[in-house]
């Protein structure tokens, strides 16, 4: 691991403590992962705002008593709390207090007032070949597979130093030797229909993750023209299910014109064709009770989008929703609903708009427990242990109409 | 009988406790708990084992970017294991305790071996130099 000069002198002090300790802890990173040298980036989106404990608070802090302030356009993930709706999120006043003081701590330091796990519907979408520094792992995915832009999985505390140093360790999915797919994926034998459901993306990219752990595949045979939403969907799957920050889909994403070419010329180590049955044990997987009641419904992981909303609106209005809906999603969002009066016609159906924050890292999610409905595979993945709810996966459109009845109701006929 | 195996030093140290390899792959946010240090994922075959105290083997780590924090946060209030074997290198969890060094808050030593080298049970003593031992 080199450093360069300038390098050198800043983790020596040169320019303030702040910086100094930003550019040792991404040098140690660069150690770990052998690098062989750090490499300037272009922005950064920042994990590290929401609160495990006090040990958070007062490493950011430190960073902003000591002078720190970010190099890069740096945005913010969720904090752990609704600074929207303040009364959405319970907890004790030290909760509170520290939550507050790490959003603000890294306000503090430059970054973004943006609050999202979705950035890159937020306005910041790096370009193809671009070197960044992302945290949170389906932004991560997205970057790297959707947008072709190169980060590698940064863990909180190294996002925050690269912004501060401008500097991410060169390795890993900044090189082009680790971007090439050594999996193929094939789905020609899904039905087009389950192609064109909304629901199949997030099943998708949970086998993913499961099947694959961090190894980078191609899939083949999707439609052209996939939406962002359907693609952060695979992205969000992937990443929880496992450590994926990269995938191809031949056609679609920027580095898979062809699967030959997403290979980079090379056959792939394995090759798995999809069936039917695969895709319908990967669904299962992501429920963990046979319920036919739910006591809650959730979405909006990774934050619900402007498109999703507009879906969601329509399958709402008139309609009256007899248990919570949770609808997370980022300010900038939520703003556009007041304008449009979207956010009316939600709120009278029952949603509950939840923002900056969501309902599987922060406690919003009703005391009693039970059984919560997601569309989403990383709710489905973090649920049970982060909120004590069981989960029951459904399409949007069967979350509705369970919310509606308080029984579940899932169409089960793409899945047969 | 004891045997010995040879690390890769990523951060140095020493340390002995009770092995404990985990049987599956784990996300230490939304995995472990960072106020109990006990496996929380309820999916997850180590579910209800703490890892406080004990020379915890993995495989590799998968899921969120956020395990750093909860490393860190195990660290800071005593919770942590007293050593990392970890499979692969990684720059999540061994992140956290580099941060913890930095803000003072503790150390704990973490190497790299192949995990299929490590047994499933007994104590573990880890060296300085990146040597291991196993006992039954």
């Amino acid at each position: 691991m080199e450093l360069s000069a300038y390098e050198r002198s800043v983790a020596g002090g040169a320019a303030g403590a702040a910086s100094a300790m930003a550019l040792r802890i991404v040098a140690e990173a660069g150690r770990l992962l052998g690098a062989s040298r750090l490499i300037d980036i272009k922005s950064v989106h920042v994990d590290g705002c929401l609160y495990h404990g006090d040990s958070g608070v007062h490493f950011v802090e430190r960073l902003v008593a000591d002078g720190g302030y970010v190099r890069v356009p740096t945005t913010l993930n969720v904090g752990a709390l609704d600074l929207l709706h303040p009364e959405r999120v319970r907890g004790d006043a030290h909760f509170r207090v520290m939550a507050r003081r790490l959003m603000d701590a890294h306000l503090s330091l430059g970054c973004a007032q943006s609050f999202t796990c979705t950035p890159y519907q937020a306005g910041h979408r790096p370009g193809l070949g671009e070197h960044v520094a992302w945290g949170e792992s389906n932004a991560v995915a997205f970057a790297n597979s959707v947008l072709g832009a190169r980060t590698n999985r940064c863990g909180d505390f190294l996002d925050i130093c690269a912004g501060i140093s401008g500097r991410a360790p060169y390795c890993g999915l900044h090189l082009d030797g680790s971007r090439h797919a050594s999996a193929v994926v094939r789905t020609s034998r899904l039905s087009r229909a389950l192609k064109d459901t909304d629901a199949f993306y997030p099943v998708l990219g949970a086998w993913l993750g499961a099947a694959f752990g961090e190894t980078v595949a191609v899939i083949d045979d999707l439609p052209v023209g996939l939406s962002d939403d359907r693609l952060k969907a695979v992205a969000a799957g992937a990443a929880s299910s496992g450590a994926i920050g990269l995938f191809h889909i031949a056609g679609v994403t920027p580095e898979a014109p062809t699967v030959e070419s997403a290979c980079g010329g090379r056959p792939p180590d394995v090759e798995i064709d999809l069936t039917p049955e695969m895709i319908r044990q990967a669904r299962d997987r992501l429920s963990t009770v046979d319920s036919n009641r739910i006591d809650a419904v959730a979405v909006g992981s990774p934050h619900f989008s402007r498109e999703e909303f507009a879906v969601l609106t329509g399958l709402a209005r008139g309609k009256k929703f007899i248990v919570p809906f949770y609808v997370c999603t980022g300010r900038g969002v939520v703003s556009d609903l007041e304008q449009n009066g979207d956010r009316r016609i939600l709120e009278e159906a029952g949603v509950i708009l939840v923002a900056d924050t969501c309902v599987v890292v922060a406690p919003i999610l009703p005391e009693s427990g039970g059984v919560l409905m997601t569309n989403s595979a990383k709710f489905a993945h973090y649920g049970p242990a982060n909120t004590g709810f069981d989960v029951v996966y459904g399409s949007l459109d069967d979350c509705v109409a369970s919310a509606v009845s308080g029984q579940v109701s899932r169409d089960e006929t793409l899945w047969r | 009988m004891a045997v010995r195996v040879r690390g890769e030093v990523l951060i140095g140290g020493a340390a002995e406790g009770p092995l404990f390899r985990m049987a599956k792959p784990i996300s230490f946010w939304g995995g472990v708990d960072p106020r109990t240090g006990f496996v929380s994922d309820p999916r997850h075959p180590d579910h209800g084992k703490s890892v406080s105290g004990t020379v915890l083997a993995l495989s590799e780590t998968i899921g969120s970017s956020s395990s750093s924090a909860v490393m860190l946060e195990l660290l800071a209030v005593g919770l942590a294991p007293c050593a990392l074997l970890l499979g692969r290198p990684d720059a999540i969890l061994t992140l956290g305790v580099v941060v913890a060094r930095e803000l003072g808050v503790g150390s704990i030593p973490v190497l790299r071996l192949p995990v299929e080298t490590i047994p499933w049970e007994g104590q573990a003593n880890i060296y300085e130099d990146g040597e291991i031992s196993f006992a039954g």
